[in-house]
């Protein structure tokens, strides 16, 4: 694969963060940085804070301390809504609307990429004939398919994936893996939340190990 | 690169939800006549216990199909933000280019149009069952008009207060209730007075005043209990 030129600024960066709920400790403080072409693997434990880690980034939490940079300026909503995808544990998908609608209204929400349309990107996640059939219907792993479609059809260059390979079979592991490895040579970067279970996308790769601060606090 | 991608604007994400709104409505329009039908209910049970006689009914009209409107939109309010909360719509709408208060004052329209807008339209009918003298009947709209989405409003705070609760039920219901009563007061009064010959328009005033304050606070303030409910 060839390598980019380095970029000027890291497309996220956090300094010095840290996260407490009631006072308990869930993580920090943590200092990385993603570059774009990058994809930075958050592997612990389950409870080690991973997607409250993502929470975090994504803006749906507040940290407790640390600054968190995107494209070079301090994190606020705008500079959030144009630069992150969030893929969480919820799907956020209607039950009664049918895949192509759900596709439709959360493209309509968040903007789609220029050049790509839902149709495409259900092709790409192996949900082709499903257009019109209701969420309801579908299973978990085709549920976690039309979650990437939609992230497919983002224009957010960072990717937030918290357990994207859950529910997934096999094929549908490598189908994420392809995404995050195209999604990366576009230029974008991805944050990938396992317990380490699976393999990682064949990309560059930087680790983040995260494990329970708590240890001491509780003895 | 990707990021040059145009990113909606706050027309486009309000016709989105809307649009989703819509559909939504149209894939469970059997759910759509409940508040109506309830309304009705009360309205019936109202009619049968004090005897059906004209007179006496005519007195308690506009307090009656007061609180039949109030109490169906109490049914209805836990499901303005419920079903988005437990799917993690609200999370992707966090994430939106557009303020979450915009969304949710939309969505909180969207709730109003099809929950107290049908109920709206019935209430000449609804009247007539009532014996509601004809005279009334303009002021009656006027206060409904107004005071129905004051109430969506003030509902849609508490309901997002509520909306990190697995069931709020009738705590949704205490805390609404407070800040009912005084739409409840005004609205039924203004017909009240009218109906004692007397000028409605103060009190038609005072539901328009209000509903222009809450129009830009309650959104704001849903908002931020979203934010604190989801956390």
């Amino acid at each position: 694969m060839p390598l980019t030129d380095p970029p000027a600024q890291p497309l996220l960066e956090a300094r010095g963060l840290r996260f407490a709920r009631n006072d308990d400790p869930v993580f920090g403080p943590l200092d990385f940085s993603v570059d774009a072409g990058e994809a930075l693997l958050v592997q612990g434990d389950n409870g080690a804070g991973k997607t409250t880690l993502l929470r975090v980034l994504a803006g749906l939490l507040r940290a407790d301390a640390g600054e968190i940079d995107i494209d070079g300026g301090a994190a606020g909503p705008a500079r959030r809504a144009r630069a992150i995808a969030y893929l969480g544990h919820l799907p956020g998908l209607k039950a009664d609307l049918s895949v192509l609608e759900n596709l439709e209204f959360l493209c309509g929400l968040q903007g789609r990429r220029r050049g790509q349309l839902p149709e495409h990107a259900l092709g790409i996640v192996g949900l082709a004939g499903y257009e019109d059939a209701l969420a309801r219907q579908l299973s978990a792993g085709q549920k976690k398919r039309l979650s990437l479609a939609r992230l497919w059809l983002s224009p957010a260059p960072l990717w937030l994936l918290d357990e994207p390979y859950a529910n997934l079979d096999l094929e549908g592991i490598e189908l994420v893996n392809r995404m995050v490895q195209a999604h990366l040579r576009a230029g974008g970067a991805a944050l990938v939340t396992t317990h380490g279970a699976y393999a990682a996308p064949p990309v560059r790769t930087r680790l983040l190990a995260m494990t329970r601060p708590v240890a001491e606090r509780a003895a | 690169m990707k990021a040059t991608s145009p990113l909606p604007g706050l027309p486009g994400t309000a016709s989105a939800l809307m649009r989703r709104d819509l559909r939504l409505l149209w894939r469970r329009r059997g759910d759509a006549l409940q508040p109506a039908l309830f309304a009705l209910l009360v309205i019936v049970l109202f009619a049968l216990a004090l005897g059906g006689e004209a007179k006496v009914l005519a007195s308690v009209a506009p307090a009656v199909l007061w609180v039949a409107v109030l109490l169906s939109g109490l049914l209805a309010l836990d499901t303005l933000f419920r079903g988005d909360a437990e799917d993690g719509s609200l999370e992707q709408w966090m994430l939106a280019p557009v303020p979450l208060a915009w969304l949710v004052g939309v969505r909180t329209f969207m709730h109003w149009a099809t929950t107290a807008l049908p109920l709206l339209l019935a209430t000449p009918f609804l009247a007539e069952l009532m014996h509601l003298p004809r005279g009334q009947l303009p002021v009656l709209m006027a206060s409904l008009a107004l005071g129905t989405p004051l109430l969506s409003l003030l509902g849609a705070v508490v309901a997002a207060l509520t909306v990190g609760m697995r069931r709020s039920g009738i705590l949704l219901a205490l805390l609404a209730l407070p800040l009912y009563v005084p739409v409840l007061v005004f609205g039924a009064g203004s017909v009240a007075a009218s109906a004692q010959g007397m000028d409605p328009v103060g009190a038609l005033l005072l539901l328009g005043a209000g509903l222009v304050v809450s129009l830009v606070l309650a959104p704001l303030a849903a908002a931020a209990a979203i934010r604190i409910a989801l956390n």
